[in-house]
């Protein structure tokens, strides 16, 4: 039933491409990318000519931009619906990261947050004694069984159908259960007042958490605005190594920008696994294991300032015993 | 006088207590009242400024408040144990010890619940609390549990003064304002000790007695499963909720011979706080210190013995002395060494030195609150990267210190004030006798 109805959103969604004018392959489905937000047509003309897949050039009536792709994000209401017949994830590819931390400051600055509030973190980690370090991009895992949403206790924050984990900055009452909860340190609370933005406080989403709210909490969105226009999330067009990609599982492709890879052959290929499987929280981000590396690691302890760089020595010189003593 | 001999005449004795206070009362009331607004200042710039002025960060985003609110709500459990045991299982020694024990509950109650309210940093959305309140999170139920809980421990409390409020009215020539006098009627409830009223009140309190226990109970694991439903290390354990009403129990004996110690001393109630109450109450509070040892010791053990990586992070935190060992150790020395020294042994016991070991106790009880927060929140599964250094420790700020304070001296302060209300001794309980006719459970004759 839940397949038949993706299906026909699917289709509704590809004859809705034509019209204005995307030509797409014949089921490839590849709707990533970026392709379809560019709208080949700015005129203010009632009738635009498109392109057939049988090639013929056609005049129809010229579509509502606002209708395909919603010009505004949706209110806190409509963002507790997720987008229907998606299952978006999330796929880092730990060989290709060397620390260059642009995804940070691209998700900064596409949120709008203060300079020390980071949404996506990059840890330096180490696996065993032997193992090599390895740079370790984190967002949110937008989990299956989220233990976040299970201890809310307004609802403030809530999964969705396309595997979106959203925080309603108007609803959350500031407890931080939800902060101790997560497993993965995912979550920040807005200590003090976040920067001014020009949007007002009546377009506030949950899907772009802009303006946020003093005194509440919030996290990485996987950039649902972005995901509902169809484009890719802020770190993802940020990274320069290529390695992060976004995509949607039913569609079973993501991409980073530059390549679209089919989802599931990647995670077999590339024994794709997900950070801490045995806490049961069934994460929606995967990681690709750091083999091959593209980089040494060292090379991205120079985008740290100097005198910060001593946090990362406990890991790199642990040998694992120091606590068995 | 001996309470149980002649005790006809008792509310006499008591009468001087509620009339006109001394100078030295009205001193008490106001330090302690600046202490009390000092907090409301500090209370009320943090609302202004945000948390930035706590010492809470995105690491350990709970602080002393959640310590505090653990701390003071475990008191108030152990208080309505107490008093709802003694009533309950009829035992006449208890009798002058109710009223402290009730009083402890509910002014703790008071007192603690405020605090888990201060870690919010929306305080203007606390209603969505009830109208958008989710039942799958513990909150919710902490809530349900606490409002039902006050409901019940101050109609308990109540119904245990409406005796005394009647005598306090019928007392000719009480030395007190009228509005007082019109409050002793409005509360005594027309009670005038008819037969039938005694029954009722009687059944009253046992009805309220056998609520109030497991209401207890259950209220306080619910509290502690706001830290065994996360998934982290030292909170994710079974055996928290048996642990948290053991933990509690303890805490709440020991105050309990604190405030017995010093109303006997101020109040000159050496005829009715006996010595024997404190040898009873110091035998209650070794045992429950083996429990309490036994209890942290599996809970340590089981941690401690398999070491898996989160765990080992966390317990090396307990031995590295530049980071809680020394907390770990004041903590396990002051609730557990010394009252099995002291108490357990013959050598040291009297009434002092069980007093001054039962104040030691509910300190380090303190501080085991403390290293159930904060170490588990500072050792999340993901080592900390943060940027800022200053963010990775917790340590309290004066506004959170200040409130500290101000909830200590509201509790002292409900003390104060409560006990020149009503007698401190429940006079009418103490004059009565538990029937030794009327079982606690009717048995159903079988035929012999």
């Amino acid at each position: 039933m839940k397949n038949k109805n993706s299906r026909t959103d699917r289709r509704k969604f590809l004859t809705n491409s034509l019209k204005i004018g995307t030509v797409l392959a014949a089921g490839s489905g590849s709707v990533m990318a970026g392709k379809n937000s560019n709208h080949p047509n700015e005129e203010e003309k009632e009738k635009i000519k498109v392109l057939t897949t049988e090639g013929k050039v056609i005049e129809i009536d010229k579509p509502d931009d606002c209708k395909i792709n919603p010009c505004e994000p949706p209110g806190p209401k409509e963002a507790r619906q997720g987008i229907p017949g998606r299952k978006f994830v999330y796929v880092v590819d730990l060989s290709k990261c060397a620390n260059a931390r642009k995804c940070i400051e691209g998700c900064q600055k596409g949120h709008n947050l203060a300079p020390e509030t980071e949404w996506l973190k990059v840890y330096l980690m180490k696996d065993n004694p032997e193992g090599s370090p390895y740079w370790f991009p984190r967002m949110c895992l937008h989990c299956d069984n989220p233990p976040c949403v299970k201890v809310c206790p307004v609802g403030a924050t809530y999964k969705r159908q396309d595997n979106l984990v959203l925080i309603d900055n108007y609803r959350c009452i500031g407890c931080k259960f939800c902060i101790a909860a997560c497993p993965y340190s995912v979550r920040v609370f807005n200590w003090e007042k976040p920067p001014e933005t020009d949007v007002p406080k009546e377009k506030y989403s949950p899907e772009t958490s802009v303006p946020t709210q003093i005194g509440t909490v919030s996290k990485c969105d996987f950039c649902a605005d972005l995901a509902r226009k169809g484009t890719l999330p802020y770190c993802v067009r940020s990274c320069p190594m290529g390695a992060l990609y976004f995509g949607d599982a039913n569609e079973d492709a993501v991409s980073n920008g530059t390549e679209t890879l089919r989802f599931k052959q990647l995670i077999k290929d590339r024994s794709g696994y997900r950070y801490r499987e045995e806490l049961g929280t069934l994460p929606n981000t995967y990681y690709l294991p750091p083999v091959d590396r593209m980089f040494d690691y060292k090379d991205g302890l120079k985008n740290v300032p100097e005198e910060k760089r001593k946090i990362y020595d406990d890991i790199i010189n642990s040998n694992d015993k120091t606590y068995i003593q | 006088m001996n309470p149980e001999n002649n005790t006809s005449n008792l509310i006499k004795e008591f009468v001087p207590s509620v009339e006109k206070p001394s100078t030295q009362w009205y001193a008490w009331v106001g330090v302690l009242t600046v202490f009390v607004l000092f907090g409301i200042f500090a209370l009320i710039r943090q609302i202004q400024a945000g948390q930035i002025i706590t010492g809470m960060r995105d690491n350990a985003v709970w602080g002393i408040y959640t310590a505090n609110f653990v701390f003071f709500m475990g008191l108030s459990y152990a208080g309505a144990l107490i008093s709802c045991t003694l009533q309950l299982l009829r035992i006449q020694w208890g009798k002058p010890l109710l009223r402290i024990a009730e009083l402890l509950t509910v002014s703790s109650l008071i007192v603690g619940a405020p605090f888990i309210l201060f870690c919010l940093g929306r305080l203007d959305r606390i209603h969505y609390l009830f109208t958008l309140g989710r039942i799958q999170s513990p909150i919710t139920w902490d809530v349900i549990a606490i409002v039902t809980d006050l409901v019940f421990c101050i109609a308990f409390l109540y119904f245990t003064h409406i005796r005394d409020f009647a005598k306090l009215r019928d007392y000719p020539n009480l030395n007190v304002a009228p509005w007082r006098k019109k409050m002793y009627r409005f509360l005594a409830l027309d009670y005038k000790g008819t037969p039938l009223q005694k029954k009722y009140l009687h059944q009253a309190h046992d009805i309220m007695a056998a609520i109030i226990i497991p209401t207890a109970i259950i209220a306080y694991s619910l509290l502690s499963w706001l830290f065994g439903m996360s998934l982290r290390p030292g909170w994710h354990s079974t055996i928290f909720g048996p642990y948290f009403v053991i933990t509690a129990t303890y805490s709440g004996l020991a105050l309990m011979i604190v405030i017995m110690w010093i109303y006997r001393k101020l109040r000159k109630l050496e005829n009715y706080i006996l010595n024997k109450h404190f040898n009873y109450l110091a035998f209650g509070l070794v045992i429950m210190t083996l429990f309490y040892g036994y209890f942290s010791f599996s809970e340590y053990i089981t941690e401690w013995y398999n070491l898996t990586e989160t765990n080992a992070k966390l317990l090396s935190k307990f031995f590295d002395f530049s980071q809680y060992a020394w907390l770990a150790f004041i903590h396990i020395t002051l609730a557990i060494v010394i009252p099995v020294i002291v108490i357990g042994l013959p050598w040291f016991r009297s009434i002092n030195s069980v007093t001054v070991v039962s104040a030691l106790v509910v300190i380090g009880l303190w501080i085991k609150r403390y290293l159930i927060v904060v170490p588990t929140l500072e050792t999340p599964f993901i080592p900390i990267q943060d940027v800022r250094e200053d963010w990775v420790h917790y340590s309290p700020t004066w506004v959170e210190l200040a409130l500290t304070f101000a909830g200590i001296a509201l509790m002292i302060l409900i003390f104060v004030i409560a006990s020149r209300i009503a007698p401190i001794i429940p006079v009418a309980e103490v004059e009565d006798k538990y029937d030794a006719s009327k079982p606690i459970l009717r048995f159903k004759t079988q035929g012999a």
